[in-house]
């Protein structure tokens, strides 16, 4: 699968992304990593309404990121039916 | 603190040697110390609970405005002293949460520490005892919500984890009272023998070890005592905020340059290090756990399509606070009046008919100074037992989180964090548990920028002054008055918030990163345990204070001639009578306004005092009306709502700070803007000619 790297701000409900690449300072980096967000790791989009916060599972978990957060959040796309 | 040693700086991470004990038959010895971790939403407050009952005690941690709770029991002869660190999802010094969980584990070495893991995220879990596996402490493994992972089809095997990881794995649910007695037993053999631990621990990546051995090649012999050296390391390339201070003044300026240019290389080394631990645990959980192939659709799932929606979300929330507010109206008011009927007037009438033959100051004293600030005390309860409750049952459930993330978008203006919404929305009712419900706010800034403004959300007693001051000015604009003042306040809010956050807080973006929990049952007795502590936390500290202030207040409204009008306190009125001036208010009003300090609703009986005019039948309104112009009406509603809160908030407010100075500050704020405001309303009214 080809991939290109586009923030997980852009990944739409119901789509499962790839972690590859997280931006912006260590403190932020680390409480995200903290929560499960290392590299390759599979998010499954909940809820993503195009505007405002979104909510992603990852490792089990729901968790919410402001779409500031999330767009620093860098994903490879994969399709569902992967 | 004690001297054990701390581990050889030789022995590696993946497999540090356990610690020596400086007591030799630990087993014998009738009290142990037992810490209780775990992340946040993980049941840990649960299990505390069911360990500890009434046995605890909550305090704050020294020098720290984190809640600390400890708490006892006894099990097989020996009392198990157990202290609940606060829920952090690593010991990354990311907040001070999580420097209070390390710190507390790394310097006074409980015997044994537990960690309640989520089974039903149970990777996620993990990763704090992972981290915690990297010390030396003997580690006994909680897992909690075994019947939550059920239903999502999640089965895990105790045994094989327990195989995996070498350590007790005791399989629990905390809410069903399931687990608790195999996890005593858990802690007591491990704590009698603590050399049986011998866990696996989470190995480096092969491509770091290399620098991890340069670090702390260079900060050898450097580290301060307790922190193991090869821990420091770690965290130095992690980027751990603490020990990145603690090494830059310990080392030599050259050692530091070194250190800084091996972590500016590794920059973003934190993310392998997290990976390498992610990778660990997904290898030691492999063979415990049976997940389903396809994601399920949850409860959380359906009511989140409602609850989180930008739409339905909202009105899901105002349909919550609607309920809440009902709840106050229709219950805890009538008990408040009934208190202040049955308790705190018969109380005075019977001092005042008891004593009747002792001096008049002493019958005041005690008939208005001491049962008037008391029975403030008590007649807050039932109101704040309410919004305590409501906090707590919305906390339990799952619900604090869905609220925080749709409000977080309008909070966010204003560098608050989602979560500051319903503690400050509670202030509506009283700024009391606004102020105390500040703590569910992550992060120290934002919680303390919560408590800041909480003083500037109208609560009911200032709305009850309004609703009485408000028809004798204003007539049929009353309403419309009254609207203005509430938007003017949050407005005020608003302003402040965002000044507070650039100017003093220094506009650190509080990113929003948040768990939201599934939603689970609520357990009646977490919340319950939560209402006494926060009601005796109330009480207790801040009781006295409200109990002395208004001691003080009586007596400067009586001294020295027993008349207010020659009082202390009126000579304060006259004091600030030029500023007064200012605002077209005369000594009187400035007098009321001062009152206001001691309850809000002070200011109606006090301007009932200053303004009789001893006819029969004069009314207050009447008597109102003819001394104040519209103009300067409105600018002493407006400063009635800006004024300092009352004395219980201010009690409070230095209570969850933790300290006076921001106290103090928050008091001046608030006079400052306060008088701002109600000069430049007034001001403005005389520029354009209006009420005047």
């Amino acid at each position: 699968m080809s991939e290109e790297r586009i923030p997980l701000s852009a990944i739409a409900s119901g789509e499962v992304a790839v972690v590859r690449q997280l931006a912006g300072g260590r403190g932020f980096i680390s409480r995200l990593a903290t929560l499960g967000f290392t590299l390759g790791v599979e998010v499954n989009m909940v809820q993503n309404f195009g505007h405002g916060p979104l909510i992603v599972m990852v490792r089990d978990t729901r968790v919410a990121l402001g779409r500031g957060e999330a767009m620093k959040v860098l994903v490879g796309r994969m399709t569902n039916d992967q | 603190m004690t001297n054990d040693q701390i581990p050889n700086p030789k022995s590696q991470i993946r497999n540090p040697k356990p610690e020596t004990r400086t007591e030799p038959g630990r087993s014998v010895r009738n009290q142990i110390t037992v810490a209780l971790t775990g992340q946040p939403n993980v049941g840990k407050s649960t299990v505390f609970n069911l360990l500890t009952g009434l046995s605890q005690h909550v305090g704050n941690w020294p020098g720290k405005t984190i809640e600390q709770k400890t708490g006892t029991y006894h099990h097989n002869g020996i009392t198990v002293q157990i202290v609940d660190l606060p829920g952090t999802y690593s010991l990354t010094a990311n907040s001070l949460e999580e420097q209070i969980a390390r710190d507390y584990i790394i310097k006074e070495k409980p015997d044994v520490v537990v960690a309640i893991v989520n089974a039903a995220a149970l990777e996620r879990s993990l990763y704090l005892v992972a981290e915690l596996l990297e010390l030396s402490v003997p580690v006994v493994l909680g897992l909690n919500m075994t019947d939550v992972a059920e239903q999502q089809r999640m089965y895990i095997e105790p045994h094989v984890l327990e195989a995996a990881l070498c350590l007790p794995v005791v399989p629990m649910v905390a809410s069903k009272n399931q687990g608790m007695r195999e996890l005593v037993e858990a802690v007591d053999r491990l704590a009698s023998d603590p050399d049986s631990y011998d866990p696996r621990r989470p190995g480096i990546r092969e491509d770091h070890q290399a620098v991890l051995a340069h670090l702390q090649k260079i900060i050898a012999e450097q580290v301060p005592e307790p922190y193991p050296e090869n821990w420091v390391a770690l965290k130095l390339l992690e980027g751990d905020r603490e020990i990145t201070r603690i090494m830059q003044e310990r080392l030599s300026p050259e050692k530091w340059e070194q250190v800084h240019s091996i972590l500016m290389k590794h920059e973003d080394a934190i993310l392998a290090v997290a990976g390498a631990r992610y990778e660990w645990i997904g290898r030691m959980v492999r063979a415990a756990l049976v997940r389903p192939t396809f994601g399920q659709v949850t409860l959380t799932d359906r009511v989140d399509r409602y609850a989180t929606h930008p739409f339905w979300g909202l009105l899901v929330l105002v349909g919550i606070l609607g309920l809440v507010f009902w709840l106050t109206y229709t219950v805890g008011a009538p008990l408040q009046e009934l208190l202040d009927t049955y308790l705190v007037q018969a109380g005075a009438e019977w001092v005042r008919s008891a004593l009747s033959g002792a001096p008049v100051w002493l019958v005041g004293l005690l008939a208005d100074g001491v049962i008037g600030g008391a029975g403030m005390v008590v007649t807050f309860l039932p109101i704040l037992i309410i919004f305590f409750a409501t906090l707590g049952l919305l906390e339990d459930v799952g619900y604090m989180a869905r609220a925080a993330y749709v409000m977080d978008r309008f909070m966010h203006l204003m560098g608050l964090h989602g979560k500051s919404f319903l503690p400050l929305f509670l202030g509506f009712g009283c700024n009391v548990p606004a102020v105390m419900g500040a703590r569910v706010v992550e992060g120290q800034q934002a919680r303390l920028l919560t408590i800041l403004v909480a003083p500037l959300v109208p609560c009911t007693a200032r709305m009850a002054v309004v609703a009485v001051l408000a028809p004798i000015f204003f007539g049929r604009h009353a309403a419309l008055v009254s609207w203005g003042l509430i938007g003017l306040s949050l407005v005020m809010l608003a302003i402040v918030g965002i000044a507070l956050h650039e100017l003093v807080l220094g506009g650190e973006h509080v990113a929003f990163i948040m768990e939201l929990p599934l939603y689970h049952l609520p357990n009646a007795r977490t919340i319950g345990l939560s209402v006494w502590q926060r009601s005796v936390a109330f009480l207790k500290k801040a009781g006295s204070i409200i109990l002395i202030v208004s001691v003080v207040v009586w007596a400067l409204s009586v001294l020295p001639g027993g008349e207010i009008e020659s009082s202390y306190l009126a000579g304060m009125g006259r004091l600030l009578s030029p500023l007064g001036k200012l605002m077209g208010l005369g000594w009187r009003m400035m007098v009321a306004l001062l009152t206001s300090f001691v309850a809000k609703e002070n200011t109606i009986a006090t301007l009932g005092v200053l303004y009789s005019t001893g006819e029969e039948g004069a009314r207050l309104a009447d008597t109102l009306s003819g001394v104040l112009t519209p103009a300067a009406a409105l600018a002493f509603l407006a400063m009635q709502m800006l004024f300092i809160p009352c004395v219980a908030v201010v009690a409070t407010i230095r209570q969850e700070t933790g300290s006076w100075r921001w106290t103090a500050f928050n008091i001046a704020l608030l006079l400052v803007l306060s008088f701002s405001v109600g000069i430049a309303i007034y001001q403005g009214a005389v520029l354009v000619g209006w009420g005047v």
